[in-house]
């Protein structure tokens, strides 16, 4: 007997805690002598209000969508991937040495391989925490944070030593070819006469991504693997006792996940910087954990989420652009979203619940008079 | 509105001279939308045992729980010694004289018997002063209740019987006069059963009050005064055990005539389905669990292990159903050997030999509980080519309409396959797992605690279902701790104790009192049944 109605949990949890991280956010903004009503027509105006702003927007989702579902198909094996961010890093890696490597002929091979060697980068990094998980017990949590790091020197490794051209002093690799430019969102529209800014980076790895989501979906309501994930991350004893092996389970989704999160290479390091720069990913491997847990780990509340933070970052950064709200003070308040939407996430739900089976019973007793 | 059903009032003598040690007035309780207790009302008489007896689910837990303050009730009143009182929680209990003994022991294992008696009545910041009191009441307590137990023995070297003193114990040193003993022989041989009791007689003669709540009808008869019913969170009735039988009891717990008895014919032995030699398992701690099984079970028998929990029945059933890998030994399925050691021994392969397992713990084994029915009914047959739409996608379509089939065939209730596992009942759960594994047609069914906080009428069900598998001409391993069940079940009894098997016997020829010493692991007992057992099978 569930006690309140799935729509319930679904959508208006989510939206009042939302409703909560605005209204405490507000109360920031007043706090500061600002005006929080005026920030929010420039936080709309700025990431919703043109195509321009809808270009970072999306381009930001696009990271979170690949991070996020990362996160997802990790938890639904019942296993806490925080390693996104250094997954992310490898798959930069991965693309940026696929398109250096060879003259491609056109952006759709190069894509096809870009889409290739950053899964498989991503995946490889997951591999070793996951291994040591299945195998001897070392927690996936300590040691996905810990190739985080790893992942992050690795990367300043290479880029100074291995991958910067000669007589450069930036720590990035060469500039990749025009020939393994992909197609912008302005040069995907314009053919089909919508006018889309030409200076935002959102990019054909959109599509990517939403075709991502559909396949998560796929594999975990779908399919036997993704039954089996299931089934192990709700119970490993159940799970024993069905023949589904530990190993495999924990090793597969891992892969799955790190490939995931190293797909979001496609967008930040082919799509936008079209090379490979120091700290690329910009935190959205751990953006990813709060998308998925706000997106309850469904592709669909994942795609929405990404929106809605892709949504944060391009107004926060408006908002530093143009009023006196400093730019730490906008990271407080995605943080805020995180806290409400993530951690505090009961404080809304039991309340709610309450009042439906309150609501219910009133009515059924009504009802029977 | 029906008018609530109230308790028979105590002959007019008693009431005029004493007060009863606990009254309850129209106790409700829920939970969300469920009603856990609705207006019930009892009354127990200092110095009795009275027991309180339902099925599961049927509210006995929750309003214990109201009793010792874990719970606020809705509505309702509580009288201890005729004085109403307020217990909002554990605190207030134990200050009105109450003292519970849960069915899972709330004890610091690696404390002493005497720090876990004298925690959280402590007097004072130093220990030494409580710890001498308290190690003077309980000789006190030993003497006249037979309460023994070694005061400076660690919890975790007790057998449960003691553990279960130890528990007892805490409750008297907290001058409780009232005593709620949750199912408490759940756990326990029965010889320690029998102590037990005798230490509730010893207690009630000192004039204590004991709550027994249990869904053994045994128990209520051997040893209540008085005993109430509850079915779906109200009273039926509260009667007093002299005027009643065990037939009655069950119908008024599950509301329609019961057969008690399992209803089968002899066993028609065939071909040797399933033997087991040598099978030694040393879990990960290097204790060894089992030490050399050695069984055979033919087509068409059950046979029953009888045993205290914890003595290696849990690992047979986890090493045959490919949970565990042995260590050693053999096994060889009707007369071919199966992998029991290596790597591919696990539950897929079993399956494929045509070995069915309906798990001792149906809640963390059997289902997966998030899961809804029609996924749980494929659970461990999911590579099965029939539930498989392509080579990428499983037909859903398929698994919700075979778990349709089921439900009517076994009439689960809810009937409805989008329902999640966890939110059916500990019968209906226990059927669907029944089904999927009976459905599959195997050639060894091993059956786990099959009946274990299953309702009355389930149960009845679920015993028919696996005699009618025997009856096909399978073969039946049961494993239980409910001797009653081993005894009207299985055509061979197999005792096991210590990772060993202590003795076979045939139900016919052999009684509780035998079978619990062989479960305490005493094998001097008259063994008159073992020439009768060579002649079934070689005849």
């Amino acid at each position: 007997m569930d006690k309140m109605p799935a729509w319930a949990d679904a959508i208006l949890v989510p939206l009042i805690s939302l409703l909560l991280a605005a209204i405490l956010s507000a109360l920031v903004i007043i706090g500061i002598g600002e005006d929080p009503i005026a920030a929010v027509k420039l936080m709309v105006s700025g990431a919703l209000g043109s195509t321009y702003g809808w270009g970072y927007t999306l381009y930001y989702a696009t990271n979170f969508i690949f991070t996020g579902l990362a996160v997802a198909v990790a938890f639904h094996a019942s296993l806490f991937n925080i390693g996104g961010e250094g997954q992310a890093t490898l798959g930069g890696l991965g693309v940026a040495i696929i398109c250096l490597a060879l003259p491609w002929p056109h952006w759709s091979l190069a894509l096809l391989a870009a889409i290739g060697f950053s899964a498989l980068f991503g995946a490889m990094w997951a591999l070793i925490p996951a291994y040591l998980q299945a195998k001897r017990g070392s927690h996936i949590v300590i040691t996905t944070i810990m190739f985080n790091f790893i992942a992050a020197a690795l990367l300043n490794y290479v880029l100074v030593n291995v991958m910067r051209p000669v007589g450069s002093m930036d720590p990035a690799s060469a500039r990749f070819s025009e020939a393994v430019h992909i197609p912008t969102l302005h040069e995907l529209l314009a053919p089909i006469g919508i006018e889309f800014s030409k200076a935002a980076p959102a990019n054909v790895s959109l599509l990517v991504a939403l075709l991502a989501c559909f396949l998560v979906w796929l594999l975990i309501w779908r399919t036997r693997l993704g039954y089996q994930i299931r089934a192990f991350g709700k119970s490993e004893s159940a799970a024993k006792y069905a023949g589904i092996n530990p190993v495999r389970i924990t090793v597969i989704a891992m892969l799955i996940s790190g490939g995931l999160a190293g797909l979001m290479a496609i967008n930040n390091v082919m799509g936008e910087a079209e090379r490979l720069v120091l700290n690329a990913t910009e935190g959205a491997g751990f953006i990813g954990i709060a998308v998925a847990l706000m997106g309850r780990n469904h592709p669909f509340g994942i795609l929405l989420a990404a929106i809605l933070f892709g949504f944060l970052y391009q107004g926060g950064a408006e908002l530093a652009l143009w009023t006196s709200i400093p730019r730490e003070l906008i990271v407080v308040i995605q943080a805020l979203v995180i806290l409400f939407t993530g951690a505090l996430d009961n404080m809304v739900r039991i309340p709610l619940e309450k009042l439906f089976v309150r609501f219910r019973r009133s009515s059924a007793g009504g009802s029977s008079r | 509105m029906t008018a609530p059903v109230t308790a028979p009032s105590p002959s007019p003598t008693e009431s005029r001279a004493t007060a009863p040690a606990i009254e309850l007035k129209g106790i409700s309780k829920s939970f969300g939308p469920v009603q856990a207790n609705k207006d019930i009302s009892i009354r127990v008489m200092p110095g009795t045992i009275h027991g309180i007896i339902g099925e599961n689910g049927a509210g006995k837990s929750t309003l214990m729980s109201i009793l010792y303050g874990f719970y606020k009730a809705d509505a309702g009143e509580i009288f201890i010694n005729g004085h109403k009182t307020e217990i909002p929680d554990s605190q207030a209990a134990i200050a009105a004289g109450i003292g519970m003994v849960f069915q899972h022991f709330k004890l610091v294992k690696n404390f002493t018997v005497l720090e876990n008696i004298v925690l959280g009545a402590e007097e004072g910041r130093l220990l030494r002063p409580s710890l001498k009191k308290a190690r003077g009441v309980l000789k006190q307590l030993a003497e006249e209740y037979e309460l023994n137990v070694d005061p400076d023995a660690l919890i975790e070297d007790l057998s449960v019987g003691h553990q279960q003193r130890v528990e007892i114990l805490k409750a008297l040193y907290r001058q409780a006069d009232i005593l709620i003993l949750d199912e408490p022989t759940g756990v326990l041989t029965p010889a320690e059963a029998d102590h037990l009791f005798r230490i509730l007689n010893n207690l009630r003669a000192e004039g204590k009050t004991i709550i027994l709540i249990t869904h053994k009808l045994r128990e209520i008869m051997e040893i209540t005064d008085s005993v109430s019913v509850m079915r779906r969170g109200e009273m039926t009735d509260t009667v007093s055990t002299s005027g009643t039988n065990p037939e009655q009891l069950a119908e008024m717990m599950v509301g329609r005539k019961v057969l008690l008895r399992v209803d089968k014919t002899p066993a028609n032995p065939g071909e040797k389905f399933l033997e087991i030699e040598g099978l030694r398992v040393v879990d990960d701690a290097g204790v060894e669990r089992l030490k050399g099984i050695g069984l055979t079970i033919r087509a068409g028998e059950i046979l029953g292990i009888a045993g205290v929990s914890g003595n290696g029945q849990s690992e047979l059933l986890e090493v045959l159903g490919g949970m565990i890998p042995a260590t050693s030994g053999t096994v060889r399925v009707r007369g071919e050997e199966i992998d029991i050691t290596g790597k591919h021994s696990d539950g897929q392969s079993r399956r494929a030999r045509g070995i069915a397992h309906v798990p001792e713990d149906r809640q963390h084994e059997g289902l997966i509980m998030d899961f809804h029915a029609w996924e749980n009914i494929c659970f461990g047959y999911h590579h099965d080519p029939k539930f498989q739409a392509n080579r990428f996608l499983m037909d859903n379509e398929a698994l919700r309409k075979d778990t349709e089939a089921k439900i009517e065939r076994f009439d689960i209730r809810p009937p409805n396959c989008w329902t999640a596992a966890k939110n059916f009942s500990g019968g209906n759960q226990q059927k669907i797992v029944v089904a999927r594994e009976i459905e599959r047609n195997p050639d060894i069914l091993l059956v786990g605690q099959p009946t274990r906080g299953v309702d009355i009428g389930a149960i009845e069900f679920i015993h028919k279902q696996i005699v009618a598998l025997r009856d096909a001409g399978k073969a039946i391993l049961l494993v239980s701790v409910e001797l009653d069940e081993i005894m009207s079940l299985s055509d061979r009894i197999a005792v096991m104790f210590d990772g060993q098997i202590m003795g076979e016997r045939l139900p016919a020829d052999t009684n509780e009192r035998e079978l619990g010493l062989l479960m305490a692991g005493v094998t001097d007992a008259p063994t008159g049944a073992a020439p009768a057992l060579e002649e079934t099978i070689h005849g």
